[in-house]
């Protein structure tokens, strides 16, 4: 690819303008998704040393049983993550997560709830947390407050309101079909793991074959630019929180299910799991760019570090202790891809 | 005025890919404003990188004061006495004026900054440009850009400079700020401190410069050519390797604009402190250009036509139907389409491809149910690319890596993908360099020819009288003029722009 060759087709006498004039631009060959592959490859290679760990600091680790539990494991945050991913691409945060699936649980579990039965629960979940996300959704755009500030308030409000219902007290699920969510299996899998995998086609599908993931890219990018372009931002920011109020319905959901209580307590933290994973995932917190596949294996590292420990019998505090460095080294990791790629 | 300041030999820098100097000479002599040319990506910001210590030359000679040096970080180059005032300017907007000139360099007893001495030095550095009127008490947030170029400046000054690289600095000046510029760049070399000047402006150079060094593919192609006698002609062959051709495409003869058919029609729009009762037409395949200083409405108004802001009163119909005030969507839906002046920041997705961008107003065409059609948008996007010549061709390339002129493109093959029919230009070629200057020009010209109605802004007055059919004067928020381009030069818009302003 000589600088020369390429004047020439450019300067080709067929051209109705003066595209002789034409500048030249330099710039390196390397394809546009450069960035983003290697980030998931990064990721692969993390996993395939965790499993090599696994494997060799403990017996049971490819027990069937225990892949199964790793899985089910990080369903639940799996399932926020995609909605996480939503949200910081379209260039917000949504610290509110934890609070919405408490508030959807206890909800969900009250005795008024529970007498209608597994379908009234499920309804109630996923209308509770997905208003949740509408009303987050609603004071950012059309508030035009700051995503942060919102949530930080959801946080603070929807976990008041959980303990407010249900008095501070656990709900146990009395439904008898409600628990079957977290213990049925087929071929072998939990079903919960078919909701995370579910929960991820769907939003893969959205976010990348769909004139609504491409706006969130958008809007994410540059809002000004969406604007300009005649995109609805506001509209496109308001739905990204429903999605993720949507995902923490479903969070709600197995993680009731799987405790046979609601409780106002669920959830606790989980937002920060859900965005750890997604910034491991290589999803930039300013917007514009990520992928839900990185924060998927971003959540499937996080679990697997856990697991781990946990077949180590090592204490909660080193789990801790590992997870922060490992968000670090990945970040810098990235950072170091990034600047050769832009280079 | 005759000593060698520095001397660049054979500057060679590859990055992955791309050999973006090739061999680059530079000479400066002390007190001399020296002018650096050539297109975008003929390697300036690349050479002031390698000038600043931002980068590292592969290979080459920098011989500063007659010794060899190899500055390895902006603050080794700084202690040369090589500053630099970018296109962005790098100030701390909730910083005052004070605190920015010194900021790294704070004087200061054991840590405490010694905030009344900090402020005296201030004022006699603003005063040694010529400018002892900035309150260097002031934030730098609240400054306009030329207040701010200022700041730079005094800053370079602090760093007792004894070079400054000022990169396009007239780019985000006013046509009577340029003036005041001039002033302080005159003033500066007064006191033996040399300027290396980087502008798209010929004619600024023709103004301020001593002597030009042009760039072309990373090289040096001509030396410290007489900025006063060297003629335009034989400096835009040396940036482009060609002869000049006559920048601006002929009009076309013939149908008048009264034949052609309305297209859009502006009815009395107001809006409160920017602009009053603005009223035009556009035809179908007409080019309607407005002239304005900045601060005239210009670009407000453009943008109110457009939706982006809401008029106070009046209205704008596109072939006849009338638009809802202050909505982009039904401007874009019925047709119209901006491309704004800050490409950058108001019209393109940096990370997104250049395939994405440019399908971005239009994806519903490619859309069933929500769901997108790649392939077709893919075949649509590189079509339209392909027939604007947009280089690289490949559009699945990240919108970043294009120049100034590629990125118009890209904006301009956005409103063609999504067939709109009015579209608004705001400063097409700012920042775009001379050889595809030409080719926008020509492009604007033949969207017009095939029945695109074209309202241009520009605050070049040779541009707007050139390409337009018919003008628009703006002052101060009003048409003081209108006029077809033929009947009106430059003398008599500057005439306008100037009249009742003064008084």
């Amino acid at each position: 690819m000589t600088e020369q060759s390429r004047t020439d087709t450019v300067s080709a006498p067929e051209s109705r303008l003066t595209a002789d004039a034409a500048p030249r631009t330099r710039i390196a060959r390397a394809r546009f998704s450069g960035v983003n592959q290697r980030q998931i490859l990064g990721l692969l290679a993390v996993l395939a040393i965790l499993v090599v760990v696994g494997s060799t600091t403990t017996d049971n680790f490819f027990e069937v049983s225990n892949l199964m539990l790793l899985l089910s494991q990080a369903s639940i945050i799996g399932v926020l993550s995609v909605g996480m991913t939503f949200v910081v691409i379209s260039g917000g945060i949504d610290l509110s997560v934890g609070a919405i699936i408490a508030l959807a649980s206890v909800w969900a579990t009250t005795g008024a709830t529970q007498e209608f039965g597994l379908w009234g629960m499920l309804f109630t979940a996923v209308v509770v947390a997905g208003a949740c996300g509408l009303i987050n959704g609603v004071l950012i755009a059309y508030g035009g407050l700051v995503s942060l500030i919102v949530t930080i308030a959801g946080l603070a409000s929807y976990r008041g309101m959980a303990t407010l219902i249900s008095g501070g007290q656990p709900q146990v699920v009395r439904v008898d079909g409600f628990g079957a969510i977290a213990t049925t299996e087929f071929l072998g899998i939990p079903l919960l793991v078919y909701m995370f995998a579910a929960t991820v086609l769907v939003g893969w599908l959205l976010l990348n074959r769909t004139t609504f993931g491409r706006h969130v890219f958008a809007v994410g990018g540059n809002a000004e630019a969406a604007r300009l372009a005649g995109i609805d931002v506001r509209r496109i920011r308001t739905t990204v929180f429903v999605l993720s109020g949507l995902c923490c319905a479903i969070a709600a959901i197995m993680l009731t299910a799987r405790t046979a209580t609601g409780a106002s307590t669920h959830g606790n933290l989980y937002e920060l799991d859900a965005i750890a994973a997604v910034i491991l995932g290589g999803t930039l917190l300013s917007g514009g760019r990520g992928t839900l596949i990185g924060s998927v294996l971003g959540v499937v590292v996080f679990t697997t570090v856990n697991n781990i420990f946990v077949l180590n019998n090592l204490s909660t505090p080193i789990q801790q202790i590992a997870k922060g460095v490992i968000i670090v080294i990945a970040v810098l990791l990235q950072r170091r891809a990034n600047r050769t790629s832009a280079a | 005025m005759s000593t060698t300041l520095l001397r660049m030999r054979g500057i060679v820098k590859t990055f992955p890919g791309v050999r973006a100097l090739d061999g680059v000479d530079l000479e400066v002599r002390t007190g001399e404003v020296h002018c650096l040319l050539g297109q975008n990506g003929a390697g300036k910001s690349t050479l002031i990188k390698v000038l600043s210590g931002a980068q590292r030359p592969d290979e080459g000679t920098l011989v500063w004061e007659g010794e060899t040096v190899s500055p390895r970080a902006p603050a080794a180059a700084m202690r040369l006495g090589i500053a630099t005032i970018y296109q962005e300017l790098d100030l701390v907007d909730g910083l005052s004026v004070a605190e920015n000139i010194f900021l790294g360099h704070e004087p200061a007893t054991a840590g405490f900054s010694r905030r009344a001495e900090m402020l005296r030095s201030a004022r006699r550095l603003l005063e040694r440009l010529g400018h002892g009127e900035i309150d260097p008490a002031v934030e730098v947030g609240e400054l306009p850009s030329a207040t701010k170029q200022l700041v730079s400046m005094a800053r370079a000054l602090s760093l007792d400079a004894r070079l400054i690289v000022m990169d396009e600095p007239s780019a985000v000046l006013a046509h009577d700020e340029i003036a005041g510029l001039f002033r302080v760049i005159e003033e500066l070399t007064r006191q033996e401190i040399a300027i290396v000047y980087i502008s798209h402006r010929l004619e600024e150079i023709r103004e301020i410069g001593d002597r030009i060094t042009v760039l072309k593919d990373g090289r040096t192609v001509a030396e410290n050519l007489p900025a006063a006698r060297t003629s335009t002609e034989q400096v835009v062959s040396l940036m482009t390797g060609r002869d000049m051709e006559s920048a601006f495409p002929e009009r076309i003869s013939g149908s008048a604009p009264e034949q052609r058919g309305e297209l859009l029609r502006v009815t009395e729009l107001c809006r409160t402190g920017e602009f009053e009762d603005i009223s035009f037409t556009v035809g179908r395949g007409e080019i309607v250009g407005m002239a304005g200083l900045v601060g005239s409405g210009r670009s407000e108004i453009l943008q109110t036509v457009y939706g982006a802001r809401k008029p106070r009163s009046g209205h704008v119909e596109l072939a006849g139907q009338r638009l809802r005030p202050g909505s982009v969507r039904a401007a874009v839906r019925a047709g119209m389409g901006l491309a704004p002046e800050e490409r950058k920041s108001q019209a393109l997705v940096p990370y997104e491809s250049i395939a994405h961008n440019v399908s971005l107003a239009a994806l519903g065409r490619y859309t069933r149910l929500g769901w997108v059609n790649r392939p077709a948008e893919r075949a649509a996007a590189e079509e339209v690319t392909g027939s604007l010549r947009l280089q690289p061709p490949d559009t699945a390339q990240p919108v970043r890596v294009l120049s100034g002129g590629n990125q118009q493109k890209a904006v301009v093959a956005r409103w063609l993908l999504a067939d709109c029919g009015v579209l608004l230009l705001d400063e097409p070629t700012r920042g775009v360099d001379v050889g595809a200057k030409a080719e926008i020009y020509a492009l604007v010209r033949e969207l017009a020819d095939s029945g695109v109605g074209v309202v241009l802004v520009s605050s070049e007055i040779p541009e707007v009288l050139g390409l337009s059919d018919r003008v628009l004067v703006l002052r101060e928020g009003r048409i003081v003029r209108e006029s077809p381009a033929e009947e009106i030069d430059e003398a008599e818009v500057l005439d306008l722009f100037i009249e009742g302003s003064a008084a």
